[in-house]
């Protein structure tokens, strides 16, 4: 019986009504309304939504980064601000890869910076020394020379970055990663990569992935379970190859319908 | 895997930077002209031809050297109580740069600390220091310093007070406006993620960007508080009337301009050329150093 | 019947590096059909759209080669009446709606704007046939939309203003530079659905750019593969999804997630198909110097 890593339990979440001193106050607006979900030690789990669907609020909400405003979010059967084991030892265990590898790195550190920063912040290098050995470690296995460490983000290509996003997100062997729409926008080829370098570094340190993303056919490819976010619920949960041959749920058979498949002749357009 | 053990983890070199640094033409032109008036200004004593209140009125309103009448010696002529210009201008550069440099790194400092908690916490603070900047800068900014100074007596200590009480608001409101832009950032995101504190995340990754923006607006405040004391001096409340200055040169030099254009001049030039040369200093500095800007 | 645009040999290289950015790119549009111009950043397919369009940038030179719509050549066009070739002729579907709209003006006024340029329409000529273009576009309550700004609107809802915008002056030529890509799924199809509809209708060519290989086979008669500038191949939506023949289109193919195929999307590019692909332009560069 795989045991439970993060879960939520009646999550609801507002965007806190923005208070002014002399202007109109907004009213709160409800991003997540009541979302129970589960991820398990070593599962990679898909959430699945369009704009507006409050999937970016979730993965969120699972770091802690928002707060909740009704419900809870539990690490390892304890709530995300009562951890035994300290708040920083959490912030260890996950982790998270930005969408915009770009913006996720500090223009004005070099990679070096970027990485060994963390490992000392958590001592899991206790010298700048085996920092540097780690990081050449990590970096070997995202794919990358070791020439970047010398260099600045913007010196990169975008794939690079990427996968210095990756490296910075397992280097210090989390239990838990969120990747928030990580290969929108990339290229095929680029985008199957990194797939590949996920799933592998999911089995080698064991850790679970919660990947969100708009697009079904990439969490088809990636993911053992799915998560249909709609309007802040969640309209259907299940394994993929459940959801994907038998969707019980309108939106989620109308996301699937909209996907173009490469193949020609098969009448979608007019469907 | 590689053999880490042996792995030699490159390092960013400075010296390219520096290199380039050091080749800009802004950084050249601009940062030797601020070299050669530190010169000046710390070896006023022996570099002025004369002693600068030596008044001999038998030279009185002498022309630079090259025009009918001038007398040799006096390189940039005299004002109406004969004493030399060029000594009365290099001695004017110590208070102008002692000015400048200390009430302009006061005022960085205030202003930048204010900025960046304003602009990190929000919510209050931000109210308090929001406020606070809005109703400094209703104020005249030269009358202002006028005000202060007349309170708390002429003097260099008074001038600086004066300039860095004024222009930490210029500070605060760049860097509270930056520091919130760079508070929405997916680095500082990341940095919470990987567990900095959030003294970590200001002084680790918000702080090094800022500091750019910070260094912009100090070479444009050097030039600035340089103005500022010549305008006090102008006005007769900056340092006592015995001590030359290029403000008071100026003013003294504005009453004698038919007889004597070259009193006026060469303090009006200095003040523009410093302001210049602080501005280009600046520019060329952020271009050459700052990483962002090598793209 | 000769196709309405006729792109042949068409080079171009870098105005800063002299790098070739197009090698010989060759390709035909006939009225009536739609044509997927597909490859990955940086292959060279915007800059063709924009050499079409003719706003390529400066540090874009055009070598060598011709861009014929029916019997005249962009390329060699005196500058003025290329533009009004052009804009009386062709119409842009752009990839991003929330930048395409001007945010200060009605959406009545910048829908009608080619009305009156190139239509010689009055404003209310052009008012009264802008709302049957919303109307056509399936936008409800066209009276009301027209006054509105495009902030308003939704993503989909401006695409939609975007492509009657584009149908208003009838064009021959369109040109479609990934104009779903910023959309929700369940919005991209719909407005593929309207684009197709419209362009049947219209019997429009459509020289449609994206990287989406399942847009391109639902929507495409004819497809251009790109890689470094270059053609990889070229032919109907049939031979290149059904029996392609270059190495890079499989392994394009293979590598796109597929939803009802959980091993699709986990093939990544081999690097010596890459290698090949690169060598291939590096033999063609060969030979131009040579």
């Amino acid at each position: 019986m795989p045991e439970t890593l993060v879960e939520t339990r009646g999550l609801v979440v507002d965007y806190a009504a923005r208070r002014s001193l002399w202007g109109p106050a907004n009213d709160a607006t409800r991003v997540l309304r009541g979302v129970d979900l589960h991820i398990d030690t070593g599962e990679i789990v898909g959430i699945v939504g369009e704009s507006g669907s409050g999937k970016s609020t979730l993965g969120r909400a699972l770091l802690g980064l928002v707060p909740a405003t009704e419900g809870e979010v539990l690490y390892a059967g304890h709530p995300l601000d009562a951890q035994p084991e300290g708040a920083l030892s959490l912030r260890r265990q996950m982790q998270m890869i930005f969408q915009d590898p770009m913006s996720s790195l500090n223009p004005r550190h070099t990679i070096r910076t970027i990485l060994t920063r963390p490992m000392l912040l958590h001592r899991v290098a206790t010298s700048q020394a085996a920092a540097d050995a780690t990081v050449a470690a990590v970096l070997d296995r995202v794919g990358l020379p070791l020439a970047v460490l010398a260099r600045y983000p913007h010196e990169l290509s975008g794939g690079q970055r990427q996968r210095v996003g990756i490296a910075r997100a397992v280097m210090l062997r989390p239990r838990f990663v969120l990747a928030d729409e990580i290969v929108s926008g990339q290229d095929v080829s680029t985008q199957a990569r990194v797939l590949v370098l996920l799933r592998e570094l999911c089995a080698e340190i064991g850790m679970s992935l919660a990947f969100i993303s708009h697009d079904l056919s990439v969490i088809r490819a990636l993911c053992n379970r799915v998560y249909v976010l709609n309007g802040g619920v969640v309209v259907e949960e299940g394994p993929c190859e459940t959801v994907f041959a038998a969707p019980q749920h309108a939106y989620t058979r109308a996301l699937i319908d909209a996907i173009p498949l490469p193949v020609v002749g098969t009448g979608w357009l007019a469907a | 895997m590689v053999d880490t053990s042996l792995a030699q983890t490159p390092h960013r070199s400075w010296q390219p930077a520096l290199r380039a640094a050091l080749g800009d033409p802004k950084v050249l032109v601009g940062g030797g002209f601020i070299a050669f008036l530190i010169v000046l200004a710390l070896g006023a004593d022996l570099l002025a031809p004369h002693d600068p209140l030596a008044q001999d009125l038998m030279l009185g309103s002498l022309p630079p050297v090259g025009m009918a009448g001038a007398e040799p010696g006096y390189w940039l002529g005299t004002d109406d109580l004969g004493r030399d210009v060029l000594s009365r201008f290099i001695h004017g550069t110590r208070t102008a740069l002692t000015v400048a440099f200390i009430a302009a790194t006061i005022a960085a400092v205030v202003g930048t600390f204010v900025g960046l908690l304003a602009g990190y916490f929000g919510g209050w603070v931000d109210a308090v220091v929001s406020r606070l900047i809005e109703i400094w800068m209703a104020f005249p900014a030269v009358l202002l310093s006028i005000l202060i100074v007349a309170i708390l007596g002429s003097g260099v200590h008074s001038v600086i007070f004066a300039i860095a009480i004024i222009d930490w608001t210029r500070f605060a409101r760049v860097v509270r406006a930056e520091t919130m832009a760079q508070r929405q950032t997916d680095y500082v995101t990341a940095g919470q993620v990987l567990g900095f504190s959030r003294l970590g995340i200001l002084a680790g990754e918000i702080l090094p960007n800022v500091l750019w923006v910070v260094l912009g607006l100090f070479t444009l405040e050097l030039g600035l508080a340089v103005v500022i004391e010549a305008i006090l001096s102008f006005v007769g409340l900056s340092v006592s009337s015995d001590t030359p200055t290029w403000g008071g040169m100026i003013a003294q030099g504005r009453g004698i301009i038919y007889q004597a254009w070259w009193v006026f001049a060469l303090p009006l030039a200095g003040l523009l050329a410093t302001v210049l040369a602080f501005n280009q200093l600046g520019a060329g500095l952020r271009r050459s150093l700052d990483p962002v800007m090598q793209r | 019947m000769s196709p309405l645009l006729s792109i042949d040999n068409l080079s171009a290289v870098s105005r800063r590096d002299g790098k070739p950015i197009l090698r010989n790119v060759s390709l035909h549009v006939d009225s009536g059909t739609i044509h997927g111009l597909v490859g990955e950043s940086g292959a060279g397919k915007s800059t063709i759209s924009k050499i079409i369009l003719g706003i390529v940038s400066g540090g874009v030179v055009v070598t060598s080669g011709s861009v014929m719509l029916g019997a005249n050549d962009l390329v060699r066009m005196p500058e003025r009446e290329k533009r009004v070739l052009i804009g009386s002729q062709m119409a842009l579907i752009p990839q991003d709606p929330l930048t395409a709209l001007n945010p200060g003006r009605r959406i009545g006024d910048q829908l009608t704007d080619s009305l009156r340029m190139w239509k010689g329409m009055g404003h209310k000529a052009a008012w009264a046939r802008g709302l049957e273009l919303l109307d056509h576009v399936a936008i409800r309550d066209p009276q009301r939309v027209m006054g509105l700004f495009p902030h308003h609107l939704s993503g989909g809802m401006r695409q939609r203003v975007l492509i009657a915008a584009a149908f208003a002056i009838e064009p021959k030529l369109l040109i479609a530079d990934e104009p779903t890509t910023a959309l929700d799924a369940t919005v991209q199809k719909q407005v593929l659905q309207l684009l197709k509809r419209l362009q049947a209708e219209h019997g429009t060519a459509v020289v449609f750019v994206t990287h989406d290989l399942g847009v391109v086979a639902q929507i495409c008669d004819a497809v251009t593969l790109l890689f470094q500038g270059k053609v990889m191949e070229q032919g109907t939506a049939e031979t290149i999804f059904n029996t392609p023949s270059h190495a890079y289109t499989r392994a394009l193919l293979a590598a796109s997630p597929r939803y009802d195929d959980p091993a699709a999307g986990l093939n990544p590019i081999d690097d010596a198909v890459i290698a090949a692909c690169r060598a291939e332009v590096a033999q063609f560069d060969g030979a131009q110097h040579a």
